[in-house]
């Protein structure tokens, strides 16, 4: 009985413990993430905020604009297009990180034990430096008046600066230098993991070193690559500081189009269902992966 | 073996490239910050000059002292939150909703900050609170808390619960056994979670950003708006002293946090 009084009080103070963070978190983000989903149901106020009468229109404009004269609905691609624009971006910059990252990773995975942390701590550093600072110092670098053209001036390679800074690519490059530490870390996690032995296996058995890649090392880590490409894809899509700086303001995404409308046009309910679109797509990706998953432990 | 298999040719020169990458453009703007002359090509002399500048500028000053006192504040109170949970799920058995109360906790870390930046907006509006340094406040706790939490709790998960128990023998009651014996070996983890929350809330740009009020602005808000005159030299200063202080604080969270293994 006592045993059991004393169990109950345990209960009760674990749970005291743990109430403060469920309460902020809960309070502050849970609440607000709900309210944006109420919001993309309503009608735009004339001067900001919402009117509350239910409504599809937020939804609807994303793929039609009313037409002046005629008051009917028109297709309008331009919020696909940034919708597309984002999506291929993202695509990109998670494209060159897994270039760079899955070497970079593996070099790592094969260092000494001792000297693998101070490796992967010099891929962390970066990533702990403001992301604002990290955008502004390459643009610093890429713009027509940076170093990178300054050089190939100097060499007389080109006369005229070649256009780098507030070009979709430069969009990609900022993208894939903000979030190169997260593809490189999951990567090595899933190749410390792995038997080296493995490869000498397959060697033994008169695979090349490209074979032994393809058929052994990939597929023996690829849950390490999915889950690389997720945590740079992700973010990437959602990404409002890199293409704002680098995009010069010509380069929309997802994330500038919300911001926007809660800070230029005022339209919120436009901007929740954005919102609400872009955190969709993210849990339909995080499904499709987690499927993929449970499908390879089968 | 004529030649070792698992040695890939060029994975060598590419992590070289990647360091590169990731390390070159902080350098630039650091080189920059002292160069006399606003030009690229010419370099004039090392000066302080930009860092005097940019330390007389009230703007500067207003926003630096914005970003320091939300960060001290967002950070300690964070880690107390996050030590709290972290206390509360990992002693003892796991919980009936283990899974669901970590996964609360990583809420942040999942969410894009531009959605949780508008969220947190037009909620602070819906219950009428001034948005100021306060609402920064609340915002920088919410997104803290994983961050402090995750080296927390891998250290307390290193500590053996038998510590505990062997002070209870020793009739220590919970509080005394919390003090004397788990918080001193939990430091190292919750030194290093504070640090870490202290420097992911003086980064922090887009959702302060949204839910500073005017006059509250913190300092990569005040970068932001110097920019759109043009990137200036003052810039390169300002940017070269935030990512010092973010490296010297990782670098310390590293540091204090680096052996588990030797001290329970």
């Amino acid at each position: 009985m006592l045993n059991k009084l004393k169990q109950l009080q345990d209960q009760h103070i674990r749970g005291g413990l743990i109430s403060p963070s469920m309460f902020m978190i809960g309070f502050f983000l849970v609440i607000p993430i709900l309210i944006v989903l109420v919001y993309s149901f309503l009608e735009s106020g004339t001067y900001g905020g919402v009117e509350w009468t239910f409504s599809l229109d937020a939804y609807k404009q994303f793929f039609f604009e009313e037409d002046f004269l005629t008051e009917e609905l028109v297709f309008n691609s331009a919020y696909i297009e940034i919708f597309s624009r984002s999506f291929l971006q993202a695509c990109t910059a998670t494209f060159l990180c897994l270039l760079i990252g899955f070497p970079t990773a593996y070099f790592i995975a094969t260092r000494p034990l001792k000297t693998q942390s101070l490796w992967l701590f010099a891929i962390t550093i970066p990533y702990w430096v403001n992301l604002l600072v990290r955008t502004i110092a390459m643009l610093f670098i890429i713009r027509d008046q940076g170093p990178i053209n300054e050089f190939l001036m100097y060499l007389n390679w080109i006369d005229t600066p070649f256009k780098l800074a507030y070009t979709p690519f430069a969009v990609s490059l900022g993208l894939f230098y903000s979030f190169l530490p997260f593809m490189v870390l999951p990567l090595y996690a899933a190749l410390s993991r792995f038997d080296m032995s493995m490869l000498t296996a397959a060697h033994d058995l008169y695979a090349s070193r490209w074979a032994a890649l393809r058929y052994v090392l990939i597929p023996s880590v690829s849950h390490g690559i999915a889950a690389g490409c997720l945590l740079v894809f992700i973010p990437s899509l959602g990404a409002f500081i890199a293409p704002d700086i680098l995009g010069g303001g010509k380069q929309l995404m997802i994330g500038n189009l919300i911001a926007l409308q809660f800070q230029g046009s005022r339209n919120w309910p436009f901007g929740s269902a954005t919102a609400i679109i872009l955190l969709s797509i993210i849990l339909i990706t995080l499904y499709i992966f987690s499927l993929r998953k449970k499908g390879e432990q089968k | 073996m004529k030649y070792a298999i698992n040695e890939y040719p060029g994975t060598k020169s590419i992590t070289l490239l990647c360091m590169f990458i990731l390390y070159t453009p902080l350098l630039v703007i650091s080189l920059y910050s002292f160069n006399s002359l606003r030009s690229i090509t010419t370099w004039g002399e090392f000066t302080f000059d930009w860092y005097i500048k940019a330390f007389n500028n009230p703007a500067i000053q207003d926003a630096t002292m914005n970003s320091l006192l939300i960060a001290v504040l967002a950070s300690s109170i964070a880690t107390i939150i996050a030590l709290a949970a972290a206390m509360g799920l990992l002693r003892g058995a796991p919980l009936k909703r283990q899974k669901l109360v970590v996964g609360m906790i990583n809420l942040p870390l999942l969410l894009p900050e531009i959605v949780v930046a508008v969220a947190t907006l037009i909620f602070f509006i819906a219950i009428d609170m001034t948005l100021g340094l306060g609402t920064v406040l609340i915002a920088h706790i919410v997104f803290c808390i994983p961050f402090a939490y995750l080296p927390i709790s891998t250290r307390l998960k290193d500590i053996k619960q038998g510590f505990d128990e062997a002070a209870y023998d020793l009739y220590a009651s919970r509080w005394q056994s919390f003090i004397h014996v788990t918080l001193p070996m939990a430091m190292p983890g919750i030194m290093s979670g504070l640090m870490l929350a202290f420097v992911v809330s003086l980064d922090d740009f887009i959702i302060a950003n949204m839910v500073a009020g005017p006059g509250s602005s913190t300092l990569p808000m005040t970068i932001y708006s110097m920019l759109r005159i043009g990137l200036t030299p003052e810039i390169n200063a300002i940017s070269t002293l935030l990512l010092l202080i973010s490296i010297m604080f990782v670098t310390a969270s590293w540091w204090v946090n680096r052996s588990p293994k030797s001290a329970s």
